[in-house]
């Protein structure tokens, strides 16, 4: 999933160009949504009103749907994607610790999974396929294996310095207007 | 239709091809036990409980999705499928919050019944804590409660509300054991595309939809079942109220899927509106105007005054000096007693119901065209429709049920036409919407006539056998240019054509209409119209074929059809015929009146100008109905004697010298007339409030007053004397009308009643043609007043709203006032959603909300007509059609602007 991080209100002509390539039958919903959160890395709500505007998707089918399946997302990703394996090879060779080590460090518990200000998303899962290299994490897209939960505090610490500079500039997006549980 | 043969618990069964096995066994008694079926909705095969055994396929089959084949043999219940619905019973109790001490379902839920019945262990796979019932999507509801922890998730209620309703408010969440019923997002319900229909709470078969306001009010077996139809609008619901005779209150309405009309189905007037009958705005004494404001008064002096009063102006100033107006809310019974009233007793013909305001032209023109001026056909038969024709008809608002059966065959295939100026919810899924401006609809109809002669397209022959006067017509026609027609409509001609062709190819169509086409000044040449078009096509006369005028309030059908107005005696006989009147004047022991009789507006104008001395109004708001309303109120002024049978003190009742108390229709027994002709039974479930009377009573002490004693034991009586006189209701009784109801003509007590009229032969002989030249609306859009403004109803709120204005939930959805404006429009003289708006005619000012949206072409606004606080008929226009003084609510000029 790229982490792209655009504003959905000017981009509604990308919407359309997904209408017009799935079509606006009811069985278009999962490749539409699929389409928009490739382009936002999310589903915004205001792309998401364009298409039960202009299609016959509803928004009782959207919210369904999008429920249903884990990648779907109504939040922005966090400018830093972090996933931590937890299959049962990175668990017995210490998953958990590191999942405790990076909730922690972002200050993530229960159900939110992003930063408040938007820096890093956290994800769960449920197996890479690496086994080999267990206990295994993917930090915006680069593979680390034999992790630590030493090692991940370190890195994260790393990464949100760098990011405080890099970003001091930045004009940041409006966030998602999308009501969430 | 074909057939099939199987055998069910070594019984043989013949059903038609494609039922389900569920189906097969419940039509000879064999009730196999379900939580996620129900007839109301297509079967989801979720909950395992239904399983049985079919020989020769493996393992057990849901009963409930496997159809019949030839030669199946089923076992329902054996030693195997009861331990596997006892297994499924202790999965679902295990995270079912078992505690039925509390629960208002209890006794009356399936769950529960079935773990007693299969001894369902709900320790078994332990117990998952439910959990806690926090806020969710109801917590701010008005009338829906959801208890998440009751929830089985069965999925009836999120398929119900996608499928039947097709609100699709409500939806599963998440998935495995995270998923629960709820709103898309988890918005509040009321905020949803929510229509309150109740829906999910019918077909709840636990207790996780609740009606809020019935919590603890008692459960099934503490409250008595009362089954009733429904006082609102003219589609004939059969409901059943559940009511605590101790408290003397309905409880909560729910309606049973063999219910004749609705199959179950309710909307949200039906199951959340009742609220009325216990309201403490109730009138429960006489009241006498004095000086300084009503007083209360005995029932014997409020009585002798109006027999008194009626009788004095009757002898000083003949028979046009008194008028009745009868009401389309009350029972046959009454209204037969209205006009009875009048003609013995007051002498006059001066007696007209609420048809006048809406389908007197159906009347008129159906009856010019046909012979009859009724739906032709059953509501039962709109699901095999294979075109839709509506016109002027919002069915999804103003008659729901109505709309849900055309979602069916929408659901089904069928193709529908809709010609509304507004984008209304049927019109956005129409396949042909042609947005013509109002009170064009007679160029349209003639240029779709034209299209269908000019493409060979009629059916000449039943026009030859079945029709006259077809070359004046054709004559007439020739002059039309299509194309000037789309322009003058404001329509692409290509739609005008492509709508034609639909229509006449269909097999069948069917033409559905309402006040869209009758509250015009031409109301009655638009109806003539539309029959022309149903026999040029020769779609009429057949199975879900012909001209279904929907009537508007629960009983005005019955109202015309007994005679509660000033030309036809009951059941559509004509007083001028002598052997009628020689019937009439021996069963009644009177010389019948011969003055020609008026109607509402007739009535009204002759009470401005002195004319009129006396106005009986029975359960009829007309200031809040009748058009023009400043001058209406002055007209009323005028009167000697203005006298209000009501159930509230409404805006006309506040004019009245003389209130009487009547009882409302959960009070009394009798019977309503639905649109369809099917005569159904009221029956009384609760006692009015303080000295409030039956209005039969209240009539019969009246006419006696007056010196005409009149006196019935019970309203059964009074239908018997109808009935004796009106031969094609001469097979009709209270007893043969029972649970089903009957459909008339019904001459003979062995007719079985008649569910589509004009089969081989019209009633009144030949179809009639009529040649119908376009006559443009009263009052054009010009530079002071430049827009259309056109009335109507909302979904929520019926007539005056003296009803349906007392719901809280009722209210939560539509609580005031409100314009309907185009985007363009608004933008033109600066109008935001929700700002207050006033908009000014010729004849005064109403004020309302802001609602901004492509429902309206840009040259219209449009406004409902249910909120006394800001009445929209304070300037609707007072002209009327020429034959049955109906006004032309839907279309006069109008300016906007920002309050």
């Amino acid at each position: 999933m790229p982490v792209v991080d655009k504003c959905p209100h000017q981009n509604m002509n990308e919407i359309a160009a997904i209408l017009k390539n799935q079509g606006t039958g009811r069985d278009a919903c999962v490749k539409v949504l699929q389409e928009i959160q490739g382009i936002f890395g999310y589903l915004p709500a205001a792309a998401l009103q364009y298409v039960t505007d202009h299609s016959q998707i509803t928004k009782r089918q959207i919210y369904g749907v999008a429920t249903f399946y884990e990648r779907f997302r109504f939040k922005p990703l966090g400018r830093h994607h972090v996933q931590v394996c937890r299959g049962t090879a990175c668990h017995v060779r210490g998953a958990p610790m590191i999942i405790d080590a990076v909730a922690e460090e972002l200050h993530l518990h229960g159900v939110e999974d992003t930063t408040e200000d938007g820096e890093f998303t956290f994800e769960k899962i449920a197996c890479f396929g690496a086994c080999a290299l267990a206990p295994v994490t993917v930090t915006d897209g680069q593979t680390r294996g034999a992790m630590t939960a030493d090692k991940m505090r370190k890195l994260l610490k790393k990464i949100a310095s760098q990011a405080k500079t890099a970003h001091a500039t930045d004009q940041p997006c409006p966030r998602s207007t999308m009501p969430t549980n | 239709m074909k057939t099939v043969s199987l055998t069910i618990d070594g019984r043989t069964v013949t059903v038609p091809a494609g039922t389900s096995v569920l189906n097969a066994a419940r039509t000879f008694g064999i009730d196999i036990p379900h939580l996620c079926f129900d007839p109301r909705v297509e079967a989801i095969g979720s909950c395992r409980m239904c399983v049985v055994r079919v020989e020769g396929a493996r393992g057990l089959v849901t009963s409930c999705t496997a159809t019949v084949a030839e030669g199946m043999k089923v076992v329902t219940e054996d030693d195997e499928i009861a331990l596997r619905r006892k297994h499924v019973l202790e999965l679902i109790l295990s995270d079912h919050c078992s505690t039925c001490m509390g629960c208002d379902k209890s006794g009356a839920c399936r769950l529960q019944d079935y773990a007693y019945q299969y001894g369902a262990d709900q320790n078994r796979f332990g117990v998952v804590v439910p959990k806690a019932t926090g806020r969710n999507f109801t917590t701010l509801n008005q009338g829906i409660l959801f208890a998440a922890d009751k929830c089985i998730k069965c999925g009836l209620c999120v398929k119900y509300c996608e499928t039947v309703q097709m609100a699709e408010a409500l939806t599963f969440a998440w998935r495995a054991n995270r998923t629960e019923v709820t709103t898309p997002f988890d918005e509040d319900l009321h905020k949803t595309s929510c229509e309150a229909c109740g829906g999910c709470i019918r077909v709840c078969p636990v207790g996780a939809m609740l009606d809020k306001n019935a919590v603890g009010r008692g459960r099934d077996s503490d409250l008595s079942r009362v089954k009733t139809i429904c006082p609102y609008c003219g589609v004939g619901c059969q409901m059943d109220l559940l009511v605590d005779k101790r408290r003397n209150r309905i409880v909560r309405v729910t309606s049973t899927p063999d219910a004749p009309i609705n199959g179950g189905n309710l909307c949200v007037k039906g199951h959340f509106g009742l609220d009325y009958v216990s309201s403490p705005e109730r009138l429960m004494h006489p009241l006498i105007r004095t000086s300084n404001g009503f007083r209360q008064a005995t029932w014997d002096e409020a009585i002798e005054f109006v027999g008194r009063r009626l009788r004095e102006i009757r002898d000083q100033h003949g028979p046009d000096s008194l008028a009745f107006i009868s009401s389309a809310r009350c029972p046959n019974e009454e209204n037969y007693l209205v006009q009875k009233l009048a003609r013995t007793a007051g002498a006059t013909n001066n007696v007209d119901n609420c048809a006048t305001s809406c389908h007197a032209p159906t009347v008129a023109g159906l009856a010019a065209a046909f012979g009859s001026g009724a739906m032709t056909n059953s509501v039962s038969e709109i699901k095999d429709c294979d075109v839709m024709f509506l016109i002027g008809a919002n069915p999804t608002a103003a008659h729901p049920i109505i709309g849900l059966e055309m979602k069916r065959a929408l659901r089904r295939g069928a193709k529908l036409i809709v010609c509304d100026p507004r984008k209304t919810w049927l019109a956005k899924r129409a396949h042909i919407h042609i947005q013509h401006r109002p009170g064009s609809d007679n160029m349209l109809i003639n240029a779709i006539l034209r299209c269908i002669l000019d493409e060979g397209l009629a059916d000449l022959e039943f026009v030859a056998n079945r029709c006259e006067d077809f070359a004046g017509f054709q004559q007439n026609l020739e002059s039309i240019n299509i194309e000037a027609a789309a322009t003058y409509c404001g329509v692409e001609a290509e739609l005008i054509r492509a709508a034609a062709r639909m229509y006449a190819t269909g097999k069948p169509s069917a033409i559905f209409y309402t006040l869209g086409i009758t509250e015009h000044s031409c109301g009655t040449d638009n109806v003539k119209n539309i029959a022309n078009l149903a026999m040029l096509c020769g779609q009429i006369g057949k199975w879900a074929s012909g001209v279904n005028p929907l009537r508007g309030q629960n009983n005005v059908q019955g109202a015309c059809d007994m005679g509660a107005m000033a030309h036809k005696l009951p059941g559509y006989q004509d007083w001028t015929e002598p052997a009628v009147r020689a019937k009439f004047e021996q069963a009644w022991g009177v010389a019948l009146p011969q003055n020609q009789g008026g109607k509402v507006p007739i009535f009204i104008a002759a009470a401005g100008r002195g004319d009129l001395k006396a106005l009986y109004i029975v359960g009829e708001d007309v200031v809040a109905t009748e058009p023009n309303q400043s001058k209406v109120i002055k007209e009323l002024g005028q009167l000697e004697l203005l006298v209000c049978q009501e159930i509230f003190l409404t805006e006309t009742a506040k004019l009245a010298h003389v209130v009487l108390p009547g009882a409302c229709w959960a009070e009394k027994d009798g019977t309503f007339s639905a649109s369809e002709r099917r005569m159904q039974l009221i029956r009384k479930a609760v006692d009015p409030p303080g000295e409030a009377k039956a209005d039969w009573e209240i009539l019969c002490l009246v006419s006696t007053a007056m010196g005409y004693p009149m006196h019935y034991d019970s309203p059964s009586l009074i239908f018997d004397e109808m009935v004796s006189l009106s031969p094609i209701f001469g097979g009709m009784s209270h007893a043969r009308i029972g649970e089903r109801g009957l459909q008339w003509p019904c001459p003979t007590p062995d007719h079985p009643g008649t569910p589509f009229l004009h089969v081989g032969k019209f009633t009144r002989g030949k179809g009639r043609f009529h040649a119908i030249t376009f006559q443009p609306q009263k009052e054009e859009p010009c530079e002071d007043y430049p827009l259309i403004l056109s009335t109507g109803r909302t979904l929520y709120n019926y007539n005056n709203g003296s009803m349906t204005r007392k719901s809280a939930v009722i209210h939560q959805r539509d609580p005031g006032n409100f314009v309907e404006i185009h985007p363009a429009t608004a933008a033109h003289h600066g109008i935001q959603a929700d700002d207050k708006v006033v908009v000014t005619t010729r004849r005064g000012q109403v004020t309302g909300r802001a609602v901004i949206g492509n429902r309206v072409r840009p040259d219209i606004i449009w406004m409902p007509f249910h909120f006394a606080e800001e009445p929209t008929n304070n300037v609707t226009n007072d002209v009327f059609d020429p034959i049955t003084a109906t006004a032309e609510y839907k279309c006069c000029a109008a300016r906007l602007g920002k309050l």
